[in-house]
């Protein structure tokens, strides 16, 4: 292959914890076949170069400030194509429960009586603010599929996100249900994808990939209130990951 | 990356590196000199803040942990282990022994995979005259992949033990989800007898590194414990002698704001003071397992070292003491096993049990030395388990007071000696020895030299 016909490959983070960029090095022999098949141009976290010429951007993490709606607003003008790399990117994430407070109360509580030096806005995902051409989910990604959008992008065809819960997956992999161990799950709502990672390391579903097109909410609801929780928290279970569905089922749930 | 190319010598100084590369977050070094005189010398967070302490308002202290292990994706476990402890402070719940042993050796492992990350990805860089870990996949081929393969092994360990390393999944309150399983521990104990060699052939390249020479002692403050070299338990200890339980840390520890960061600055006794390897090295060298201590020797660490570019060498030492120990908790759990039930336990309460729980309003302070640092959890659940009031202290944020002593004491010594490029180096490598995690500080790194 001819060097000049690699594409340049960019990673860019905003409001996050890393990890999603840190679960890509982390893909080893993975990555090093990756990086036969592109060009890493800028990768702050692991290089000082900062390329500003390049095909593909990854963006890890959520829109936060007036100037991260700058920065990716640039960065889609120069990129041909971009890439959310995990739940923060994709949907808002953990970010997104800032939302459900007023940003007055949140800097209050935080920062105290230095609130007011502190600019932020409401936690968006990106597509919010700029065209996203490929999604990954996840908090964090899950490697597999992240091989699997590579595959798509550089191949130039579409990656389909699951359309199916968690429980599908889950079912297949033989686990006793949650709801059988009198414990409570989201994967009967929830966007699968990951292989129902957490479930088969004995934890349950918080929600991360995001929640299916139509999602059986009430159902969901119905059941979480019949044994024992109280709405405000079931509205907290969905809203864990996707503050972007609060606002629907702040109305429908009440 | 630097605006400035000024190679001249000169009595006017000025630093301004936006968006600092090769650590964990966004931050700028800025410092001013005019005719040798400083007029400015900042290191400002420019990380977004991400309110975790006011997100954590309103939720159950049972999902506390899954929330805060997103806080940053170096040290998930970490900041899960805080969580836990101080939830369990708060619940007035007590882990079985076996647990605690498993918990150990979760954060043992973290400090082996970002101690092996910094060394060599974010450090040998600098030392070597190169940007980037990436020349040096051609240049020092069989160095990158001994790198790879230590720093596999402790992802591996991250896997079988928790199910991930970035945001664990077994681990929560009470114990673990599920059990480890025997086949996983078994090949990552096999991973961990490899992993000696490297160790000792990291040991002789670190040896041939030139680290920058530089003085100022400081306060050193780490978890200490007479029984181990802490990192899971133990009080709060400062060099100069105090002696403080982790749930007295208000009295120890201040934080302010200042104007030009996002991140809480914090005090003892009104002056910065350092966390980390070195600090914990300064402190606990005596506890130090032997193979450790051996190669602290053959570095030519004695403590205490007040030479923060150090740290990467302290950091060295203590990979070293992580792997022995966790290859001694390994060869224990192989040899006993693990029992279910003083291990197992569910991430919830059972939904038959939720509406009649009661909880009694209670604040607990949970406090872990991570890769980083001391790191402190706080929160306050009311009579239903829901927090009320939270709040995490990041180990950069106690480091960022001390790096800028650091800067301002050897600025001076530099300028009118170096040229502007190089003045700029020796600061980006300062901050980098800190390993700042600006991610965790927002709730830090760019040098900029207005």
């Amino acid at each position: 292959m001819k060097k000049q016909s690699k594409p340049k490959v960019a990673f860019f983070d905003f409001s996050d914890c890393e990890g999603c960029q840190l679960q890509f090095a982390n893909m080893g022999e993975t990555l090093l076949a990756v990086t036969d098949l592109v060009d890493i141009v800028n990768f702050r976290e692991i290089m000082s170069e900062n390329g500003q010429d390049y095909d593909i951007a990854f963006i890890e993490g959520s829109i936060t400030t007036d100037h991260d709606v700058k920065r990716i607003k640039a960065i889609r003008e120069k990129a041909k194509v971009i890439i959310t790399l995990g739940a923060c990117a994709t949907i808002g994430g953990v970010n997104g429960m800032k939302n459900r407070t007023s940003l007055d109360v949140a800097k209050q509580r935080v920062y105290g009586d230095k609130a007011n030096i502190i600019n932020t806005i409401k936690t968006m995902p990106v597509h919010e603010v700029v065209k996203v051409d490929y999604i990954i989910n996840g908090c964090p990604v899950y490697i597999p599929e992240v091989v699997a959008v590579l595959k798509c992008l550089l191949m130039g065809k579409p990656y389909v996100v699951p359309n199916y819960p968690v429980c599908t997956e889950c079912k297949m992999n033989e686990n006793v249900c949650r709801y059988e161990k009198d414990q409570e799950c989201m994967g009967p709502v929830t966007r699968a994808g990951c292989n129902s990672w957490c479930i088969n390391n004995g934890n349950r579903c918080y929600g991360c990939r995001g929640l299916v097109d139509n999602p059986a909410a009430n159902g969901q609801k119905d059941i979480l209130v019949k044994y024992g929780l109280k709405l405000d928290d079931v509205l907290r279970h969905f809203t864990l990951y996707n503050d972007s569905m609060g606002e629907k089922y702040d109305k429908e749930f009440k | 990356m630097t605006k400035n190319s000024n190679k001249t010598i000169s009595k006017d100084v000025k630093v301004d590196v936006q968006y600092l590369t090769r650590v964990e977050g966004h931050g700028n070094i800025v410092v001013d000199v005019k005719d040798g005189t400083m007029t400015k010398c900042e290191f400002q967070v420019i990380e977004s803040p991400r309110f975790f302490e006011s997100m954590l308002v309103g939720r159950s202290i049972w999902e506390a942990q899954h929330i805060t292990s997103r806080i940053c994706g170096i040290c998930a476990c970490g900041h899960t282990l805080a969580s836990i402890k101080t939830a369990e402070a708060a619940l007035q719940v007590s882990p079985s022994e076996e647990t605690v042993m498993l918990r150990k050796l979760l954060l043992y492992t973290e400090q082996l995979d970002s101690h092996i990350l910094h060394i060599y990805i974010l450090i040998a860089p600098d030392l070597l005259g190169v940007k980037s870990i990436v020349p040096l996949i051609k240049t020092h081929r069989p160095v990158i992949e001994m790198a790879l393969r230590m720093k596999r092994m402790s992802d591996y360990a991250g896997e079988v033990l928790a199910g991930r390393h970035i945001h664990p999944i077994s681990y929560v309150i009470g114990g673990l989800t599920q059990l480890p399983s025997r086949e996983g521990l078994e090949k990552l104990y096999e991973m961990m007898l490899e992993s000696r060699k490297d160790g000792l052939e990291t040991v002789k390249i670190i040896k041939t590194l030139k680290f920058p020479e530089f003085e100022r002692p400081t306060q050193y403050l780490s978890l200490s414990s007479n029984e181990e070299y802490a990192m899971y338990d133990g009080d709060l200890v400062v060099n100069n002698g105090q002696r403080t339980k982790v749930k007295d840390y208000k009295s120890l520890l201040t934080e302010t704001v200042n104007d030009y960061s996002k991140a809480k600055i914090a005090t003892i006794n009104n002056k910065s003071y350092a966390v980390g390897a070195l600090a914990r090295f300064n402190n606990n060298y005596a506890l130090l397992n032997k193979p450790a201590q051996a190669v602290a020797k053959e570095l030519g660490l004695k403590a205490p070292v007040h030479n923060p570019y150090l740290n990467t060498a302290a950091q060295l030492v203590e990979w070293v003491h992580c792997l022995e120990e966790s290859i001694v908790i390994l060869k224990k759990i192989l040899k006993d096993g693990l029992d279910e039930k003083k291990v197992v336990v569910n991430s919830w309460p059972k939904r038959s049990e939720v509406a009649a729980k009661k909880y009694t309003p209670n604040t607990g302070v949970g406090c872990v030395e991570v890769p980083r640092g001391t790191l402190f959890h706080e929160y306050t659940i009311d009579d239903t388990g829901h927090i009320t009031h939270s709040n995490c202290v990041i180990p950069t944020n106690q480091n960022i007071g001390n790096l800028e002593d650091d800067m301002r004491k050897i600025v001076p010594e530099m300028v009118g000696r170096l040229s502007e490029d190089d003045i700029t180096l020796k600061l980006e490598m300062l901050a980098r020895a800190y390993d700042p995690c600006i991610s965790c500080a927002t709730h830090l790194l760019d040098v900029k030299f207005v």
